[in-house]
């Protein structure tokens, strides 16, 4: 019943209200950039260049189809041809169709205009299931991946207000800054969009791509991967923090300082719980295809890690598959490129001792270093 | 000549295992056609289960990519094409005053292929690993490196179907250019045949692109190469070319046929000649020849150059010009008619113009960057769900109920007919029309679950989707009890019909038709 009703209130609000109906958007957002406000004007450019045209034809059809009913004694006519008309039907579309040709082109000039003014540059890899933006002036990079929980995803908890648009580690840019992004992918294709800002690129293995923005306005700003990149397409937000241009100052910095820790961090030798506690941390990233509980999803080809013979086998295996991937399933990629040493050493220690695995191994970031090919 | 002999029909399942017969082959295309629709359509119906709130509800993820990898292949392949072939079939030799089909052994393999290329396809789904999950665009690389194994079963499927249709199409031209009857020119010819006649060209120059596509990502997984593999010195981008050289000319395939349909039904319910008969012959060969020059604008994100996105925006706004030419003919067609609104012609009115929205937004989409921002989104599932559903699927409706009593003998049932038409056109744009407002607010295609702000369009798109789904059912049972019996159609059926299939054929129409030519003036 209360279905019933709400599919009541939405359409009426649809028909009725346009204005009522806030919470949800119907029309292209503006967006927050000089690009995407031209963007947005060409769009209703357009839509309204459709609607008047449409108006026009349905107008006259409805017309007919009152009118010139047989029920209303309506008899038909006998024209069937008239070289005028159909000369003038095909020249005013075309000469419409320039008239909005021109914008169009203007804008996307603009659009595809080269960025090589921009002074900072990104380069953003698509992975299964995650983005890399990497800092390729100030040297370091990192991985982006959604924040919302799996209770959230499985209704097992409340849905927080940025349900799937939430992400660990948000691309961080400054405000009235052209920033230019070098994209591409490591596996499959994805696509990086940020509506707000009418950035929508491939992330194509093997090409770079390019795309800029100018955003003058500090903000949060959300989008999601476009292109059909496997079983989590729809999991890899994207969001970009744009900062004022001190706090992105500030923010580099303490980048830079984490980097250096993390590189000592691949020098040291761990005990055995800090592995564990670091390892639990980042199998954050293995849940999706091998499971909270290490049980895998077999019925779509992702196998489980508890009891499994190479969690409970030689480490060295066990090691080499997570750095250099997989020789017979590329859906287990090279964790090698995308983990630190200390990273890897702690996830494959927590793999071999979680959920009753418990082989007593404890894996040190110079076992995996030897291991890198 | 007496009437059994006319009728003599073979008997047992051999009369459709072994059928030469163009009716008894286009009623079983039909029927393919309307069983894969119910097969397509429970995906569908699984989809919008799955997207009615927010969250996992119903099934995996993973799931959920191969049921809309499966839905769009069976729609597009399975249910659209071959109950365009199967009108062909059943009308082209009638409407030309022919006895046949000209390759008649060819036409039963070319139906016959299909259930093969169906049950390939479907068995994937009880394969381990995965069915297909990677759209029904199949894109490289999650299609050949990412691919699942059963992805080789689809290929050989894609293959099989492929061969169909080409078989198909090679029979309609040859069977158009040769067995005209007498005094039937090219430009007598009614527009349903002319569209196929186009359509069968476009599927003999596309379908073998297809063919060679499938099969560089067959030797790619299998056999080493590297067409689409970038770490091998291949292109992930040239796969789309590839894949969207035929995919164009392939939605062409999909409405040329419905433009057909309708051509015909309109002027039958006006009581008036089609308006501009030539000009709609120009139109649909310019869509056609058009249709090879715009891929690309399905690919607007890869990162083209600055001149090919401008050529291919230019080119694919051109296409406005020649659809435009044919609303304009059918709205004037309509002006000044004696119109009566049977249930062929709702579908048709309804296709008009819900068939034009989606040429609207097809026209917005054509802008690349305002593209940039629809592309990959829910707004390119409405527009393209308007023109296959709204467009080819309403089409096929309309020309089902047109036909059926030449087919039968017998009338449906009008007031069902009215209810089908009815619930349909405003569940379809309760299930469709939101979704433009999705695509544009945001929410990518192709996803399981999505933010909260799109939750109320997708709860009202579920709803509508299953109305028009259940809805279908009904259409079935028309169409069984026209079968079993009802009032008995005249010879001409509807008062404003022409053409031979009506003027000179009785309804329902002998099993062999035109042993000897009819005389067309």
């Amino acid at each position: 019943m209360s279905v019933l009703l709400r599919t009541i209130k939405v359409l009426g609000l649809m028909f009725i209200s346009t204005e009522l109906f806030a919470a949800s958007q119907m029309d292209l957002r503006p967006g927050v950039t000089e690009i995407s406000q031209d963007v947005y004007d060409l769009h209703t450019l357009i839509l309204w260049i459709c609607v008047v045209i449409g108006a026009g034809v349905f107008g006259v059809m409805f017309i007919s189809m009152f009118k010139h009913r047989k029920s209303k004694g309506a008899v038909a006519a006998n024209f069937h041809d008239n070289t005028t008309v159909e000369v003038l039907w095909t020249i005013v579309p075309f000469l419409i169709l320039i008239g909005m040709a021109v914008p169009a082109a203007k804008t996307l000039i603009k659009m595809e205009a080269p960025a090589d003014d921009a002074e900072v540059t990104i380069k953003i890899t698509g992975y299964q299931w995650k983005w890399n933006y990497d800092y390729m002036h100030d040297g370091f990079s990192y991985f982006s991946s959604l924040a919302t929980s799996q209770d959230e995803i499985n209704n097992k908890a409340p849905k927080n207000k940025n349900y799937l648009l939430d992400v660990d580690n948000p691309m961080v840019i400054p405000v009235g800054t052209k920033v230019r992004f070098l994209i591409t992918s490591a596996d499959v294709i994805h696509a990086w969009w940020a509506p707000d800002f009418a950035v929508k690129k491939d992330a194509i293995p093997g090409y770079i791509n390019e795309a800029w923005t100018l955003v003058p306005k500090v903000g949060t700003y959300r989008g999601q991967c476009a292109e059909l990149c496997g079983k989590d397409h729809g999991f890899m937000p994207v969001v970009v923090e744009v900062k004022s241009k001190e706090d992105y100052a500030a923010w580099i910095a303490a980048k830079k300082s984490e980097a250096a820790e993390a590189a000592a961090g691949d020098s040291k030798v761990w005990a055995m719980d800090e592995l564990m506690a670091k390892g639990e941390q980042v199998y954050a990233q293995c849940i999706a295809c091998h499971g909270a509980a290490g049980e895998g999803v077999p019925a779509a080809g992702f196998p489980a890690l508890k009891g499994s013979a190479i969690a409970t086998g030689p480490v060295a295996a066990h090691i080499d598959i997570v750095v250099n991937g997989s020789k017979v399933n590329p859906a287990m990629a090279a964790y090698g490129a995308q983990l630190s040493d200390a990273d890897l050493a702690a996830v494959i220690t927590y793999e071999r001792n979680a959920w009753g695995n418990n082989t007593g191994d404890a894996v040190q970031p110079a076992d995996v270093k030897a291991a890198r090919k | 000549m007496s009437d059994d002999h006319h009728d003599h029909k073979p008997t047992g399942i051999g009369r459709w295992l072994f059928s030469t017969n163009h009716k008894d082959i286009g009623t079983m295309y039909l029927w393919f056609s309307f069983i894969m629709l119910f097969i397509g359509g429970g995906m569908a119906m699984i989809i919008r289960a799955e997207l009615y709130q927010p969250g996992m509800q119903l099934i995996d993820p993973d799931f959920f990519n191969q049921m809309t990898t499966l839905h769009g292949l069976i729609m597009v392949f399975g249910v659209i094409m071959p109950a365009f072939v199967g009108f062909a079939n059943w009308m082209v030799p009638m409407m030309i005053g022919a006895p046949d089909m000209a390759l008649p052994r060819m036409n039963n393999m070319s139906f016959w292929l299909l259930p093969f290329a169906f049950g390939t396809l479907l068995s994937t789904l009880f394969m381990e690993g995965s069915a297909p999950n990677f759209g029904w665009t199949f894109y490289a690389p999650l299609s050949t490196t990412y691919g699942p194994p059963s992805t080789d079963y689809f290929i050989f499927g894609v293959h099989l179907m492929g061969i169909s249709s080409i078989m198909g199409s090679i029979n309609v031209i040859v069977t158009i250019l040769n067995m005209r009857a007498p005094g039937m020119t090219l430009m007598k010819m009614p527009i349903f045949v002319w569209t196929w006649l186009i359509t069968a060209f476009l599927l003999i120059a596309v379908m073998p692109v297809l063919a060679g596509v499938v099969t560089m990502m067959l030797t790619d997984r299998n056999f080493g190469t590297s067409f689409f593999e970038a770490a091998g010195g291949g292109d992930p981008v040239m796969f789309q070319h590839v894949f969207w050289f035929f995919g164009h000319p392939e939605v062409y395939i999909m409405i040329l046929p419905s433009f057909g349909i309708i051509s015909q039904i309109i002027p039958t319910f006006a009581r008036k000649k089609l308006f501009g008969y030539s000009s709609m012959v120009y139109a649909t060969a310019s869509i056609a020849i058009l249709s090879f020059i715009v891929w690309a604008h399905h690919m607007y994100t890869v990162g083209m150059p600055l001149a090919g996105e401008l050529f291919f925006m230019l080119a694919t706004m051109l296409i406005a010009v020649p659809t435009g030419v044919k609303v304009f003919n059918w709205v004037t067609t309509m002006w000044r008619g004696s119109l009566t609104f049977e249930t062929p012609m709702l579908f048709a009115v309804a296709f008009v113009i819900l068939f034009t929205i989606g040429g609207f937004s097809g026209l917005m989409m054509s802008i690349t960057p305002v593209d940039f921002q629809y592309h990959d989104t829910y707004f390119i599932v409405a527009h393209f769900h308007y023109v296959l559903v709204t467009g080819a699927l309403f089409a096929i409706f309309a020309g089902a109920y047109y036909w059926l009593p030449k087919w039968t003998g017998n009338m449906y049932n009008e007031t069902l007919g009215k209810w089908h038409f009815w619930i349909s056109v405003v569940s379809v744009n309760v299930l469709f029309f939101p979704m433009h407002f999705l695509g544009l607010a945001g929410m990518p295609r192709r996803i399981p679950d999505y933010a909260l702000q799109f939750s109320d369009y997708n709860q009202m798109a579920s709803i509508g989707g299953f109305v028009f789904g259940g809805i279908q059912l009904l259409f079935l049972y028309i169409v069984i009890k026209c079968i079993k019996g009802g009032e008995k159609a005249s010879d001409q059926v509807w008062e404003g019909a022409e053409g031979l299939e009506f003027e000179q054929l009785p309804s329902p129409a002998p099993f062999h038709s035109f042993d000897t030519p009819p005389q067309v003036k």
